[in-house]
């Protein structure tokens, strides 16, 4: 027999081995389709077809009723690697004049004295997400929110990167640098706490998320307890939410005063 | 004929010292996240490991072994000289090149994203190419495979092709078809957005790509193995292939099954459609025949030389088996750890069973044990039996080798076995830090020492395995003879066409590819809606 024949229904290879296949095909196509969809009881299926596009996986189309109205707002920000790229020297100078309303609280240099985040030197994308919140509701503050309430897109993004431009306060200790708690640099595993310092800092830094060093002690516990008790509530799949609810109070009061020890000059330098 | 010893043990030895580094790096892995090392503080550098590991062991390493065995048994079972030498240098550096290149971006920690590449995880674009210089880099010995198999029919019209080419050959169209699902995800979903074109990926998708290639990978990496089983161990402990055709069938099942099965992988995916799951599942629990035909056939076949040797009963023939021959102690130690391996990889691949021990250490037992354990001990198998005929050069210590091969499985069986166990508990896979000091998870921490000792017991016989490789570079000249396949009982002169020719198991490969991947590929590339935020390695 040549290579011609070998796929001719004369050559008993070519006719058991495709007729083996697609005996095998079928019986597992009817058992997996068919009989294991209607096997469930849990299950009601109009006819056939509809069990067979059910195993297959065709997306059900999505009920018609409307999905109830959110009683407070979520986050809406987007960020892509383009939203904050590259600001000219006039988009910096812009915020510069804008954060002149901001410096009350926020320091003059971006340093706060009155126990507010200290914003200098922040990731850009941190500033920028807050604000939009503000603004948007989904985060609320009697002195922040009417600040944020009417700046527009591009007023957000100046001042984030004119926030993000300034130094770092370098030289500044407010207390003895304490050691790293558990909760930094380990999490809590069993309790599906990732460490702090695998998104703030300290280990690795996730985008969206601010470092933390050198920041107030009791505005980092105020917002940890914030979270915890679903007052604020402007994390994005609640992940701060979910770390906030199973911390110990005494690991909040670790976190914060360990974070609040250290001269923000450690922070990873971004590129 | 060994004519083009040079490029053979080129590949040999790249695998063979990423092999050392990478075997390093599992050692430490094991170790630091095991009660008896001090955890670093520093997950990132766990998964820089991890993913240099993976990388390496998955694709670099049996990738380079295959395509040197390959070239090896193309030049000696075919005795014709290796056509296209130029072309299999160049397919090797690219995979110089590509390791390379692959393997700075993990260094860095800007491509920490895995072996499996996790989307929509997304690490240095250099990391993605160098893989795909790799993949690139064995489609030319691919390529060279089918040619020099042409090449050899045209000048033997009509005759049988030997059994180890035949293999290697089907090894080979096995893994061009497995790759085109991870350079689909590649080129499709993950390098766009890793080279800044889009933000965007389909996750759910790009693991369908990814299973495709991720179970029938295995099957790629297992075919150096299956084919030192039939055509070097009868040979090399005095015995004969019990039947030619047995093999052939193994390797074309092998070729035919291998791939519509991998969704396996994704039965706790969403994305994908419970009936197909069912039926991956089934074509899994095919798999097991060639592998039952080919316990069976090696059985046989080395039942063989123990009673040319004297053997006699029912089973006290095993005893008259020469057990001092490393080739035999591979064999048996590779057959142990296939047993258990294999009956573990009966419980992934049940879409029940699986769902007690999705995503545990069980998981990472069951690979190990199957790759690092039954595939791995036969590429040392390979290697010693290959090495005087690349070198010209004697291995004259047998007892070192041995002790090697010994070494190496009480190590996989000491890493493993406590490792399923500890899966079986729920320890959960890809963790860089367990606190064992934590009551829930206390008892657990003597199983993972124990396997973390396994894994030094593993480091300590790679590292013998290279010296001695290293030594036979140096030993006395000593000319070893032609290189030599197994003969079967009944050797055959004319085989069926189907059995001499691959055309109609490929076309069934891709054919099941089509029936069990077509229609879950299309429902995710054309429903709209399924993308996510790719999330930056590194990023910030």
């Amino acid at each position: 027999m040549s290579t011609r024949d070998l796929f001719t229904f004369g050559n008993p290879h070519f006719t058991r081995g495709v007729g083996i296949t697609a005996a095998i095909l079928i019986v597992t196509a009817i058992a997996g389709f068919v009989v294991l969809p209607f096997a469930q009881p849990w299950v009601q299926f109009a006819s056939v077809w509809d069990a067979i596009c059910s195993a297959a996986g065709v997306p059900q189309r999505a009920a018609s009723v409307t999905a109830p109205e959110q009683a407070k707002r979520l986050s809406e920000v987007v960020l892509t690697s383009h939203t904050l790229s590259r600001p000219s020297q006039e988009a910096i100078g812009r915020g510069a004049t804008l954060a002149q309303r901001c410096a009350i609280c926020h320091g003059p240099t971006g340093i706060s004295r009155a126990d507010s985040p200290n914003l200098a030197g922040q990731y850009a994308a941190v500033i920028y997400k807050e604000l939009h919140d503000f603004r948007s509701g989904a985060r609320s503050n009697a002195v922040m929110s009417p600040f944020a309430v009417n700046l527009t897109e591009e007023e957000i993004a100046d001042l984030s990167n004119y926030y993000a431009y300034l130094p770092r306060p370098s030289a500044y200790h407010p207390t003895p640098q304490l050691p790293k708690p558990n909760i930094v640099i380990y999490g809590a595993p069993l309790r599906g706490v990732a460490p702090c310092g695998a998104c703030h800092g300290s280990l690795d830094n996730k985008t969206g998320s601010p470092w933390l060093e050198g920041q107030s002690e009791a505005y980092m516990k105020a917002q940890l307890q914030a979270f915890a008790s679903g007052e604020r509530r402007n994390d994005i799949s609640q992940q701060m939410r979910n770390i906030a609810r199973a911390l110990t109070p005494q690991e909040i009061e670790a976190a914060a005063a360990y974070y609040a020890s250290q001269p923000p000059d450690v922070v990873k330098a971004v590129d | 004929m060994l004519v083009n010893r040079k490029l053979i043990l080129a590949h040999f030895w790249f695998a063979f010292a990423v092999f050392g580094v990478a075997l390093t790096l599992g050692a430490w892995q094991m170790f630091i996240r095991s009660p008896i090392g001090t955890w670093l503080s520093n997950p990132e550098l766990y998964y820089r490991s991890l993913t240099a590991h993976g990388t390496v062991m998955g694709y670099v390493f049996p990738t380079l072994v295959a395509m040197g065995f390959g070239y090896a048994i193309s030049e000696s079972a075919l005795e014709q000289r290796l056509v296209g030498v130029r072309w299999a240098w160049t397919g090797f550096w690219l995979i110089v090149i590509g390791s390379i290149m692959a393997v700075i971006p993990i260094a860095l920690g800007r491509a920490s994203v895995l072996y499996t590449f996790y989307p929509p995880l997304i690490g240095n674009l250099f990391y993605y190419l160098g893989v795909v210089l790799v993949v690139v880099g064995s489609w030319i010995w691919v390529a060279l495979m089918s040619i020099n198999l042409r090449v050899w029919r045209k000048a033997h019209p009509g005759a049988a092709v030997p059994l180890a080419m035949y293999a290697n050959v089907a090894g080979s169209y096995l893994w061009a078809w497995t790759a085109v699902g991870a350079a689909l995800e590649l080129l499709l979903q993950i390098i766009p957005v890793a080279a800044g074109l889009k933000n965007t990926i389909d996750a759910g998708l790009a693991r369908i790509f990814f299973s495709w290639t991720l179970h029938a990978i295995v099957y790629f990496w297992l075919m150096p193995t299956y084919i030192a089983y039939y055509t070097i161990v009868p040979r090399a402990i005095g015995g004969r292939v019990y039947s030619d055709s047995m093999a052939r069938i193994s390797f074309i099942l092998f070729l035919v099954v291998a791939m519509p099965i991998g969704i396996h992988h994704t039965f706790a995916d969403p994305q994908v459609g419970a009936g197909f799951k069912f039926i991956h599942s089934a074509f899994t629990a095919l798999v097991a025949l060639p592998t039952l035909l080919t316990v069976f056939t090696i059985c046989a076949s080395v039942e063989i030389a123990a009673r040319l040797r004297g053997g006699r009963g029912v089973f006290g023939w095993i005893r008259a088996l020469p057990w001092d021959n490393p080739m035999m102690l591979a064999l048996a130690f590779s057959f142990v750890m296939l047993g258990f391996g294999g009956a573990g990889g009966l419980i992934n691949m049940s879409y029940q069973l699986d769902a007690s021990i999705h995503n545990t250490q069980w998981i990472t037992g069951h690979f190990h044990l199957i790759f690092g354990g039954a595939i791995v001990i036969m590429y040392f198998a390979i290697a010693y039996d290959l090495w005087p005929h690349l070198t010209g050069r004697e291995l004259i210590d047998v007892r070192l080798i041995r002790t090697q091969l010994w070494l190496w499985f009480v190590g996989m069986i000491v890493t493993t076995f406590p490792w399923h166990w500890v899966g079986i508990l729920g320890m959960p896979r890809r963790m860089a830090y367990f606190d064992f000091g934590d009551p829930a998870i206390a008892p657990q921490a003597l199983s993972v020492t124990f396997s973390a000792i396994g894994g030094f017991i593993l480091l300590t016989s790679g590292i013998m395995f290279i010296v001695i490789l290293a030594r036979g570079m140096r030993a006395p000249l000593a000319e070893a003879g032609a290189y030599r396949f197994a003969v079967a009982v009944h050797q055959p002169t004319t085989v069926p066409v189907a059995l001499n020719t691959h055309a109609l198991w490929v076309a069934l490969m891709i054919a099941l590819t089509i029936t069990n991947y077509g229609y879950p590929i299309l429902n995710l590339a054309t429903t709209a809606g399924t993308s996510v935020p790719a999330v930056y390695v590194g990023a910030q």
